[in-house]
């Protein structure tokens, strides 16, 4: 590669990219423009081919590098097949599990234990952020026992919730519900609180009053703080939940490590790790999008 | 900015057919009485004993250092803040909260990022406001903007949708808290001129809260300084419009009012 010119290019562009961002009066969608500024356009069609792949390949170089070491150390039988089976072996339970329908039923055992769990926590979080956020008195009455309750550590009460709620769904689902409760209330209050109160006042001038301004003013500056709380409670939500599904059961993601290890299927146990890994990164990318999504409007400031 | 933008009130009666109610004579200002308003926050005093008379459709300057009252008298108009003593009577009614008919503009323009420069404008709109608050973003020359987020837009730019927005409710009463002060002397000189033409053509009354004597000679009709919560001078502004700052007696009024602002801060 002629060295020497290439990367002068791309700089010409970047700049001329800046200069049309500052006089997009026409187009439609500033958004884009900042798209275009962040990954400037080339004309060199080859060259910029190169350059997106290999950006695009660069963050799963390491993985595959250890994948493919992995793999090569178990087929030299420099691990125990016992302890440490190959990724080979691991894809094929999980595509021997795929077609027996034990994956399916596992799976979506365990999604519906987070989903209510989230759903139930997230949504009193919320309730009891915005009235805190709102009200004073709200606030004055029940903040400090919250910030009490916050702080055990919800997973230290799962033989008292073994003995109330017996080692059924409800158990599972109540724990997941008061992991996912407190960060969703914690962030939903302060970004209640943190909205900028000269646009309130300014929205109070110009008639919106308390329903209307909380949709139109207050709940939407509290949102990239709430998104925080969001994507913080989804990841709490997995821990708990694969603590939760340890508890006996007979079902459910976790049923299918703990139930592995008894039989020593190694591969099985490596699976489930696996599968709450891409149920973790896939809950985490569809937070992002939504997040994306409703602060659209943030993502124009930085250009 | 482009060429429109530099002159957006040229285009201005015809396009949007706004204007005929003041070419037809009728007042569309509110008047003002303020009678003995003293104000303090606390145990700190801030207006003292404040009497005033403001006629419809004047626009007046309130000038005067940092801290002597004039943005809480705007506050007191605005119904934002309630007097400790006396009253507030706009076209004879009582001032005890916030009116329909009284807008404010801010130092900050206090646009919501999150809502597109048209969903600003109509903000609190009620029916089909959309003609309407088209027609108010063309008058400050920004209807080829209507659909971006405030963010993407220049402090001049921001100003003039908040200015938007106060006059798509053809207010009566168009308070102006400082709302040029953090402008670049060419933006603010374009904004004045804004102002000045958008006033001339509607006549709502006009308070104007500034530190700048130069840009209240220009605009204002009469004079308001404000020293230590009372008024200090208060003087009418004659000179014919179009102002120009090279006129002699552009400079003289400037002069005086500068003059009785050293003074008062001699004593």
């Amino acid at each position: 590669m002629n060295t020497s010119k290439a990367p002068a290019n791309p700089n010409i562009q970047s700049v001329q990219s800046i200069q049309t961002n500052i006089n997009f009066d026409k187009s439609p969608h500033p958004e884009s423009t900042l798209a275009n500024h962040i990954h400037p356009p080339h004309t060199r069609r080859s060259a910029s081919w190169w350059r997106k792949g290999g950006n695009a390949f660069i963050p799963w170089l390491l993985p595959i590098l250890l994948l493919a070491a992995w793999q090569a150390a178990s087929a030299a039988n420099m691990l125990s097949s016992q302890l440490l089976p190959a990724p080979s072996t691991v894809l094929h339970t999980l595509w021997t599990l795929t077609l027996s329908g034990e994956l399916a039923h596992h799976m979506s055992v365990s999604l519906t234990r987070a989903l209510v769990g989230f759903v139930i926590g997230g949504g009193i979080g919320f309730l009891f952020g915005v009235l805190s956020g709102s009200f004073d008195w709200f606030y004055r009455l029940f903040d400090t026992s919250i910030q009490m309750i916050r702080n055990i550590p919800h997973l230290a009460l799962v033989p008292l919730v073994i003995i109330w709620l017996g080692i059924d769904e409800g158990a599972k689902i109540f724990l997941v519900a008061l992991g996912v409760m407190f960060p969703i209330y914690v962030n939903t209050y302060h970004g209640i609180r943190s909205v900028d109160q000269g646009v309130v006042e300014m929205a109070k001038v110009y008639g919106l009053r308390s329903a209307s301004l909380f949709r139109h003013v207050i709940l939407p500056g509290a949102l990239p703080s709430i998104f925080v709380g969001l994507r913080y409670a989804l990841g709490v939500m997995w821990l708990t939940l694969i603590v939760a599904e340890t508890i006996a059961t007979d079902a459910g993601v976790g049923y299918l490590a703990m139930n592995a290890r008894e039989f020593m299927q190694t591969d099985v146990i490596i699976l489930s790790i696996v599968l709450y890994a891409a149920f973790g990164k896939a809950a985490d990318v569809i937070a992002k999008l939504l997040e994306r999504r409703a602060l659209r409007w943030n993502a124009a400031h930085t250009s | 900015m482009g060429i429109n933008a530099a002159r957006p009130w040229s285009a201005l009666s015809p396009k949007t057919g706004e204007t005929t109610v003041a070419k037809s004579g009728s007042v569309a200002g509110a008047e003002l009485r303020i009678n003995g308003v003293s104000k303090s926050f606390g145990e700190q005093p801030v207006l003292h004993e404040l009497n005033l008379t403001i006629q419809e459709g004047q626009f007046v300057a309130v000038v005067g250092r940092s801290g002597c009252g004039k943005s809480t008298l705007l506050r007191l108009l605005a119904g934002l803040e309630l007097p400790t003593a006396g009253g507030i009577t706009i076209d004879g009614e009582v001032v005890n909260g916030l009116r329909e008919s009284t807008t404010v503009m801010f130092q900050d323009s206090r646009l919501i990022p999150w809502k597109t420069v048209i969903d600003n404008v109509g903000l609190g709109l009620k029916g089909d406001w959309r003609p309407r608050a088209e027609a108010a973003l063309r008058q400050v020359g920004l209807d080829n903007r209507k659909h971006t987020w405030p963010n993407t837009l220049s402090g001049g730019q921001k100003q003039r949708v908040a200015l938007a927005r106060a006059l798509v409710r053809k207010p009566k009463l168009l308070l102006l808290d400082e709302p040029l002060s953090a402008l670049d002397a060419l933006t603010k000189l374009e904004m004045q001129q804004l102002l000045a033409s958008l006033w001339g053509t509607q006549r709502f009354t006009t308070l104007l809260v500034t530190h700048d004597v130069n840009e209240a000679v220009r605009l204002a009709d009469r004079i308001l300084l404000i020293d230590r919560g009372r008024v200090a001078l208060d003087v009418v502004n004659d000179i014919a419009r179009p102002r120009q700052v090279m006129d002699t007696a552009f400079g003289k009024l400037e002069k005086r009012v500068l003059e009785r602002i050293f003074e008062e801060q001699s004593d």
